[in-house]
């Protein structure tokens, strides 16, 4: 038997060749818009949110089968799962709240770099290859996963009733990350001397985005009750990082925040050089044969 | 109807199936994930059409509810024993619980062995084969097993 034979299909449902192939991620939750949203800002805010789980996904897998570990593998692949189930229903929502046809297949797959809401930090670099390496990944995930935790356990008092759901899930998923990031952190830090060197500069390769994160963005305050204003997540995400930092022995990063352009980051569709470059190989298969299934 | 990924439960024991509403032919069943990414859930969906349709309901209904979020403290108590049968380690009930704290400590060993029941067994990775799942080791019968971690 062709060993290829049990992947095709038999039965009357088509198989995705990429993306998802369906677009039941919100079937039966409560879709109601809230009362006085401007759309155009709802979909804004929902891109933001879902590109940085899309992206930082798209990166961590990046590591599967070249992770330190097998288990480094499975762990990393695991958390690139959870953060795409969360940029799968945010940018369902996103498509939902335009109003206009489309999905979040053709909003992951047919944007140009200029239309990616994600911040800097999770596209950038960071390894398997020269770009990075493990330590790097980790510094990264540390700060992500603590920022993103702070942000989600807001959101659950979301006036919007899907970012709130979408949080309330995505709160217990994320205190995982954020654990297993930590755990690393004080490993690399206590090992041999060269892993904490590994460590210090991985933190050091992280910190000129850390500031982005915090960046309050017009969008942001045009929704009141259903966004988090990104400048107030900042004491508790310091607190969370210094408490790791103070157990591993490490000392705060000191290098200058990365510029924006003309005050344009992440957010706004500024992205550094390594974003086209991840783009291309998200993207190249669905833009290659578009609409294609098996 | 089992779950696609731990097949030794069936959806009611694993705490996903949040409704049954029954109105003559059609059918609506309300399910929800365990996590966001659960790549099992379509599995569910297409399994649950199959089997009511098989069942002699002409109109099919699956929905997805996101909250309240699905937590390990819905595995019934049936389930939990079943998992336990099966060599898989059970999650402990977590109650309620409030912010998620920072834990910088090696996790606790409280999980029991399924097959000895030795409590002397060791984290290997948080992550296992599911993301529902961590990975030990028994420190007495040097057995490893899976754990259903605690959300």
């Amino acid at each position: 038997m062709n060993a290829y034979e049990g992947l095709v299909d038999t039965g009357e449902e088509r198989h995705w060749a990429f993306g998802t192939g369906f677009t039941a991620a919100l079937s039966g939750v409560d879709r109601a818009l809230p009362a006085e949203v401007d759309t155009e800002d709802l979909t804004a805010y929902c891109l933001m949110l879902g590109d940085d789980a899309l992206i930082l996904s798209q990166r961590l897998a990046e590591w599967c089968s070249r992770a330190p570990e097998l288990e480094e593998d499975v762990a990393l692949a695991n958390i690139a799962l959870d953060l795409l189930g969360q940029a799968r229903l945010l940018l369902t929502r996103a498509a939902e709240a335009d109003g206009v046809a489309c999905d979040e297949d053709t909003l992951a797959f047919t944007r140009d770099e200029h239309e990616f809401r994600n911040v800097r930090l999770v596209e950038i670099d960071c390894g398997p290859g020269p770009g990075g390496d493990f330590a790097a990944t980790i510094a990264r995930l540390l700060v992500f996963s603590t920022y993103r935790l702070a942000l989600l356990q807001r959101l659950t008092g979301s006036r919007d009733p899907v970012l709130a759901a979408v949080a309330a899930k995505g709160v217990k998923e994320v205190a995982y990350h954020r654990d297993h990031a930590a755990q690393w952190t004080l490993r690399l830090a206590g090992g041999t001397e060269f892993s904490r060197e590994r460590m210090v500069a991985g933190l050091e390769r992280v910190w000129p985005f850390v500031d982005e994160l915090f960046a309050p963005h017009p969008v942001e305050a045009r929704l009141p009750g259903i966004a988090v204003d990104s400048a107030t997540l900042r004491a508790e995400v310091d607190e969370v990082l210094d408490t790791v930092f103070a157990a591993a022995s490490l000392a705060r990063p000191e290098v200058s925040p990365l510029a924006t352009v003309a005050g344009r980051g992440g957010r706004d569709g500024v992205h550094t050089e390594a974003m086209g470059y991840l783009l291309a190989e998200m993207q190249h298969v669905h833009r290659s044969m578009p609409g294609a299934t098996w | 109807m089992l779950d696609p990924e731990l097949p030794v439960l069936t959806l009611a024991d694993l705490g996903v199936l949040r409704d049954v509403h029954e109105d003559g032919d059609h059918v609506v069943v309300t399910i929800t994930p365990t996590y966001s990414g659960c790549p099992a859930l379509d599995e569910m969906r297409a399994d649950l059409t199959r089997s009511l349709t098989a069942a002699g309901y002409t109109s099919v209904e699956v929905r997805t509810v996101l909250a309240p979020a699905w937590t390990t403290d819905w595995i019934s108590d049936d389930g939990l024993r079943k998992l336990a049968e099966h060599g898989i380690a059970p999650p402990s009930r977590i109650g309620r619980r409030g912010p998620v704290p920072l834990n910088l400590e090696p996790p606790a060993a409280r999980v029991a062995c399924p097959r000895c029941g030795s409590l002397r067994t060791r984290e290997l990775s948080r992550f296992g084969s599911t993301a529902c799942k961590a990975l030990r080791a028994c420190g007495d019968c040097k057995e490893p097993f899976e754990h259903v971690k605690e959300i």
